[in-house]
């Protein structure tokens, strides 16, 4: 009886240490994104007093009233055509990488080819190599090209940071897709292209969601790159947008604040709304178990 | 009419030969199961009769089309796999219906067949659930309905049994059976288990390595197995084979002891030629306690190693001219190892292979 009572004591004690854990993992990940999104409500004489005023005491939309051009003072910020900027690239960049990903992805899980494992192994060292060790090479290309601060150049980028980390992610979903059930399908009637859409397509779906909500990610936050192929508003990205807060001896802390939000939000947007799509597991129960 | 011919068929992997130009016909409505050892080409076979694998050679008709380069869809067949194959994210009824709904059937006639093919296996009750949420049995069936709803030519089994438990696996291979005899449909269905081979098929085809070694009804290949390798395959426990040689009209066995011919294979030996003697454990027994007493029979004695009683039947071990052999006593009757009994040999319902090419003497 007292061990049991022994052991359900330190059943509890273990699950106070772990909550605390969390907790404090998760206070170390969210407060800088807290204080942000905090910041943003508030005037810069408040983010900069010492000592930090946590909660604000005065919250205002000034900020972005500022930003996207209301109210009386107006910051000479185009945000409307970062994010627009942003959003097309990202987008563009994102659709090209899923489809280059699905189409390699399922090439390396289901064909048996040539030099299949040095490819591989190749898109793999690729995605290795930091992206700004690549912005000077990149830079002189680009600018013979001629596509130095274009949308075209900077999807461009995105595409080939992606593809790699996308095939590689959607290969692996496609591979605990069973042979049999795409097999299965075509003596049901389908053509390959109908087995692919109707049945291996849905079970990978959540490895393709996790693939796109990355590569989105990456496109819209990436900064190093962006912030050396882009000059004008034709463009320029949020994340570079940025930037434009900071003068020669000032920085607007709070217009800055406010653009990060901007930025943030349709990053959370997007992944609440495919995270239903992230559960794995789906293909359980479909062949023998 | 759903006739299946398969010509001088060959599958190649790169340079490696799997299946080496076999001929094989199966009658409209024919149930016909082929049956190997792993990596004899069976389920290569039928992969090639479904069109899942490639023809590297030869000719596959169903009815009086050639279907070498038909996608399996154009072959109005359908197939019920070893890990059954159903759609995950889709429900027992949708499973069911994939088939007909990819054809551009109605949706009141996909209703309606769905609901009949759910009505004779049993699976109405499930129609909602998921394959997740089915047992093994119920899988099984969900495969088999799928099958079966389209109202194909011909039906593909590929060790549909394998996955599951003994007791499942007996149940499922009866409802196989009926459903044959309900739907009447050809079949070809592939195992490695040759009591699922007997008791289903109408016609049994034995392969190894690539090639087919026998064709014949069940009682065919059990009572004339053509080869040594198909009368150690069909048959549970296994023939025994005793090598020996012709001498004076009797088999002379490894230690000396003769055992005479069987009358009806007289002719077919020559003096001094190298035979196997096949003897199957039911046809050797302790006097007295053997299925058949009647007939020309051999009686030797010989020490029981091991017995296994089952009830009605003991499988008993023992040792004959070198070599352990496995016999069988019929009735109640408890041995215990050391014993001496005396044996009787069943020589009318013996066999004789030729010891160099393995053939029945029979056959040659």
């Amino acid at each position: 009886m007292s061990s049991r009572v022994e052991s359900q004591g330190s059943k509890t004690l273990k699950r106070v240490a772990l909550t605390v854990l969390t907790f404090l993992l998760m206070a170390i990940m969210c407060i800088p994104g807290l204080w942000v999104i905090l910041a943003a409500f508030r005037p810069n004489g408040e983010i900069l007093a010492k000592p930090p005023v946590w909660i604000p005491e005065n919250p205002t939309l000034t900020n972005f009233e500022k930003i996207f051009g209301f109210g009386a003072d107006q910051v000479g910020i185009p945000v409307g055509a970062y994010f627009t900027n942003s959003l097309i690239i990202a987008v563009t960049s994102t659709v090209i990488a899923l489809a280059v990903g699905m189409a390699g992805g399922y090439a390396f899980a289901r064909f048996r080819f040539r030099g299949k494992g040095a490819i591989f192994l190749g898109l793999m060292l690729f995605r290795a190599v930091p992206g700004i060790a690549l912005s000077l090479p990149v830079f002189i290309i680009w600018s013979r090209l001629g596509i130095i601060d274009t949308k075209f150049g900077l999807i461009l980028v995105y595409v080939s940071l992606n593809v790699p980390f996308t095939i590689w992610l959607i290969d692996g979903f496609f591979r605990q897709v069973p042979l049999s059930l795409s097999e299965a399908a075509q003596v049901d009637g389908c053509t390959a292209w109908q087995a692919f859409w109707k049945i291996e397509f849905p079970l990978a779906r959540s490895g393709i969601a996790a693939a796109g909500v990355f590569a989105f990610l990456t496109s819209w936050n990436e900064f190093a790159l962006a912030s050396q192929l882009t000059r004008s508003t034709s463009s320029k990205t949020l994340p570079v947008g940025l930037l434009d807060f900071t003068a020669q001896f000032t920085i607007d802390w709070a217009g800055m604040c406010a653009m990060a939000v901007i930025i943030i939000i349709p990053a959370l947007i997007l992944t609440f709304l495919v995270q239903k799509h992230l559960i794995a597991g789906l293909t359980f129960g479909g062949v023998k178990g | 009419m759903a006739e299946i011919t398969l010509e001088k068929v060959v599958k190649k992997y790169g340079a490696v030969n799997v299946v080496h130009g076999i001929d094989l016909t199966i009658a409209h409505q024919e149930f016909v199961v082929l049956v190997g050892p792993s990596g004899c080409g069976k389920s290569t076979t039928l992969r090639m009769i479904a069109g899942l694998e490639d023809i590297s050679g030869g000719i596959v008709k169903i009815g009086d089309q050639v279907v070498n380069d038909l996608p399996p869809r154009k072959r109005n067949i359908s197939m019920v796999f070893q890990n059954y194959a159903l759609y995950p994210h889709m429900n027992v009824r949708e499973n069911l219906g994939f088939g007909l709904k990819i054809a551009g059937e109605s949706a009141e006639n996909i209703a309606s067949r769905v609901a009949d093919a759910a009505e004779i296996l049993g699976l109405t009750p499930l129609l909602d659930r998921t394959p997740a949420e089915l047992s093994g049995g119920q899988r099984q069936r969900v495969a088999m309905g799928r099958a079966i709803v389209r109202h194909p030519d011909v039906f593909l089994f590929d060790e549909p049994l394998s996955n599951l438990d003994a007791k499942l696996r007996g149940q499922m291979r009866a409802e196989i059976k009926k459903l044959h005899q309900k739907v009447r449909t050809t079949v070809v269905y592939v195992t490695h288990d040759q009591v699922e081979a007997m008791t289903l098929a109408d016609r049994i085809v034995v392969m190894r390595d690539g090639r087919i070694e026998q064709v014949g009804t069940p009682m065919e290949v059990f009572n004339n197995p053509r080869t040594t390798f198909v009368a150690t395959f069909i048959g549970s426990p296994p023939m025994n084979l005793l090598p020996g040689k012709i001498t004076g009209g009797q088999v002379r066995l490894a230690d000396g002891a003769l055992v005479p011919v069987p009358d009806a294979l007289k002719s077919n030996v020559e003096e001094g030629q190298e035979v196997i003697l096949g003897v199957r454990p039911d046809d050797i027994s302790p006097v007295g306690h053997g299925l058949s007493q009647d007939g020309p029979g051999a009686e030797v004695s010989l020490t029981v190693d091991l017995a296994e009683p089952l009830g009605m039947e003991s499988l008993i071990y023992t040792h004959l001219a070198g070599q352990e052999v496995l016999a069988k006593l019929y009735g109640p009757r408890i041995v215990s190892p050391g014993e001496v009994l005396n044996f009787r040999l069943a020589l009318d319902r013996a066999h004789l292979f030729d010891a160099k090419t393995g053939m029945s003497v029979r056959a040659l």
